[in-house]
């Protein structure tokens, strides 16, 4: 009996110990991220590594593309100290939001915070605490098709007036010449965050600032931001299909990349895709900053760019941060940036070979990012995703024909400054 | 049965009642102060001494969600009411192959709505949609029509796939209704010659009412806290925007909870209000028993 209870209670101790030392041995992670594109096999490919040096598992659950959509998603997992999410992949505005949720990196990130653009890291810095660490930078540039500029003799547009003109022309040729569904211009003019995106970069380029300045005043009522609105407005039915109001990227990289259309405003993630082996407009386009207007002479683009952060409420803290530090470093960013174009948020990467060969575009793109204008999420803190609905409520508004630019820009001044009230 | 009752259904509404009249916020669940009615109606007097009105019940975004999920309830419930009751009195009469047929027609309401609306999205896509395509090819349409995004549209798009989901479950009801009529009373109109319309009008309508009327009442509060459908199938456009999705936006999008409580709470007075007018006007028997 004793000899019994002894083999039964050795048993014991070694199943506890096996089960211990497998939980720490292997562990399972996940990681929600939003899905566009490539995004589930690419996340496959870049975690590999880490997952055999590790021995830890990582499962993605994937989310709508609609950056708003993940936003009320997380908001709600994160409200209810939700435990089986470990890593959120978050968007740039989303961290003074979300910062009370997220674990502070800054201890751990350290080392690999001064490899980062400085100005990314700071975005991601809420009262001090690190609450993501970068793993990609963003910022849309115009893709034109080269061939067809070829065919007609034409630049690419330096100014949105020109675009108008070249796209108009370009697609009433094409169309004479049989293709019915040619069109201009596809961008994305749904009513969400995105529009937000497209409408910022026209009024910032037409030097109309932007909405809120970093010093929290409401800018956004003035006659250069009304001209941008009037401009893009003769846009749908025009040199945009009707359609383009309910548009997201993927939307219109679907029209741009079966060939349809002259000109696309998009992330640097149809770069890839474009010249994937399926796709119509392979190896016929190229990309440049996006244009200018109303005299104006800088043109502006949206910063995006996605971070990872750990949950507060995580129950595998250690990996999870061992995963962000990996994902935010060299060598996972070098992957992504090879194999699905984002771009890299370490500075070193730019003089990489390897992607230099791969990604002949990216250089390019330095001068995108160089221009890139922020939402104004850091001035206006809790309340951005307000600020950002009404904008981009009045923008479709507009451009829907409800109402005109100038009344639809008063209208939101005094909203906002409701909404401001005694300060942001 | 009433702990359980209590749990899932008076619990969470008086929580919801009860953030309504307080400031919390998403990520301070437990820890907003009470603020009386501010969330409803409030008011500010300015130094200049003009009054500034504040709160739900003078929100035109609010009111025009009111006045958007009003027209879709009784548009798409009129339409799913006699379309439904057309397809029952087929599905009613004796022909081959009835079976598979009631089945089959019961395949848009198996689908979930998700599901039918990402469906419909697609087809009424403005470049690649089967149905601007069709169109096309009849010589209905000149050019191809931005369903979702056009905001003359949007509403109407939202209607045809709510209609095209919701008939068969209308059809469903309508047709127990029918088959409950005893069927002497159709010999009897037979023998005496009576027209068919006249039938209907005088007999199966009547007795078909009480069935009808409950259908009605299932679908309205349906109708009523749309939310999947529109939120898919259009973008969140002025045009379609409901009390659900509006009251879902504050609540989670701009973490102004308590506000999207008072919403959520003036959606569930709304819908009590109306259906008790119902019942009440309609004469609704609810009770199960029969008519007197």
């Amino acid at each position: 009996m004793q000899g019994i209870c002894r083999v039964l209670r050795g048993t014991a101790a070694t199943l506890a110990f096996v089960s211990v030392a497998g939980l720490a041995q292997a562990e399972e992670i996940t990681y929600v991220s939003g899905a566009v594109g490539n995004a589930v096999q690419d996340f496959k490919t870049i975690v590999a590594p880490w997952e055999k040096e590790t021995g830890n598992k990582v499962t993605l659950v994937p989310m709508p593309a609609s950056t708003s959509d993940q936003f009320g998603q997380y908001r709600l997992w994160l409200a209810a100290g939700n435990a089986d999410i470990d890593l959120y992949q978050t968007d740039v505005i989303w961290a003074p939001q979300l910062a009370d949720q997220f674990v502070d990196l800054t201890e751990a990130a350290k080392d690999l915070v001064p490899q980062h653009f400085p100005s990314i890291i700071e975005s991601q810095t809420v009262d001090g605490k690190l609450v993501a660490l970068p793993i990609f930078t963003d910022a849309p540039a115009l893709f034109y098709r080269k061939d067809l500029l070829e065919k007609y003799g034409m630049d690419v547009p330096k100014t949105w007036e020109e675009l108008t003109e070249t796209a108009k022309k370009i697609q009433d040729g094409e169309r004479a010449a049989g293709n019915k569904d040619m069109w201009g211009y596809v961008w994305q003019g749904n009513a969400y965050e995105g529009l937000t995106c497209d409408a910022l970069e026209w009024v910032k380029s037409f030097g109309g600032g932007q909405i809120v300045e970093p010093d929290g005043t409401i800018s956004i009522n003035n006659p250069k931001a009304v001209a941008a609105l009037e401009l893009a407005k003769t846009w749908p039915g025009n040199i945009s299909p009707e359609g383009v109001l309910a548009y997201q990227e993927e939307e219109s990289r679907g029209v741009w990349q079966t060939g349809n259309a002259v000109f696309m405003r998009n992330w640097p993630y149809a770069y890839t895709l474009g010249n994937g082996d399926d796709s119509a407009v392979k190896g016929k386009f190229d990309v440049t900053t996006l244009p200018t207007g109303g005299d104006n002479k800088t043109s502006a683009a949206t910063l995006g760019g996605w971070n990872v952060a750990v949950s507060k409420y995580s129950k595998h803290k250690d990996a999870a941060i061992s995963l962000a530090l990996y994902l935010a470093g060299p060598e996972a960013q070098k992957t992504r940036a090879l194999i699905a174009s984002n771009l890299p948020t370490i500075v070193s990467l730019y003089d990489d070979a390897d992607i230099k060969a791969k990604q002949p575009f990216m250089p390019a793109w330095k001068n995108v990012f160089l221009q890139a204008v922020p939402r104004p999420s850091a001035p206006t803190k809790g309340k951005y995703n307000e600020v950002s609905s009404k904008f981009w409520s009045a923008v479709h508004n507009t451009l829907s024909g409800d109402g005109s630019a100038a009344d639809n820009l008063e209208i939101l001044e005094a909203d906002l400054e409701d909404l401001k009230g005694s300060g942001w | 049965m009433l702990f359980a009752l209590v749990c899932v259904a008076a619990w969470p509404l008086f929580r919801t009642i009860y953030f309504s009249f307080t400031d919390t916020s998403l990520t301070n669940l437990y820890g907003g102060k009470w603020v009386g009615f501010d969330n409803y109606l409030s008011f500010r007097q300015l130094s200049s001494g003009r009054i500034l009105w504040r709160g739900t019940l003078v929100d035109p975004a609010w009111w025009n969600a009111v006045w958007n999920t009003v027209r879709f309830s009784m548009v798409s419930v009129a339409f799913e009411t006699v379309l439904g009751l057309m397809v029952a009195l087929v599905l009613n009469a004796q022909f081959v192959g009835r079976g598979i047929v009631r089945a089959a027609i019961l395949i848009p309401w198996a689908i979930p709505t998700i599901v039918s609306a990402r469906l419909w999205g697609w087809m009424l896509n403005d470049q690649f949609g089967i149905i601007n395509d069709i169109l096309l090819n009849l010589g209905i349409i000149d050019h191809k029509i931005a369903w979702t995004a056009n905001v003359d549209t949007a509403m109407f798009a939202v209607l045809i796939v709510d209609i095209w989901k919701t008939t068969p479950f209308m059809a469903l009801l309508c047709l127990a209704g029918l088959q409950m009529i005893p069927r002497d009373i159709y010999e009897a109109a037979r023998v005496d010659g009576v027209h068919p319309v006249k039938v209907f009008f005088k007999v199966t309508l009547p007795l078909v009412r009480p069935a009808l009327m409950v259908a009605v009442i299932f679908r309205a509060l349906d109708a009523l806290r749309i939310f999947d459908l529109v939120y898919v199938l259009t973008p969140n456009s002025k045009a379609t925007k409901t009390m659900s999705i509006i009251s879902r936006e504050n609540l989670i999008d701009f973490d102004k909870f308590a506000y999207g409580s008072a919403q959520s709470t003036l959606l569930f007075a709304i819908i009590a209000i109306f259906v008790s007018l119902y019942i009440w006007i309609g004469k609704v028997n609810l009770s199960g028993e029969g008519e007197r």
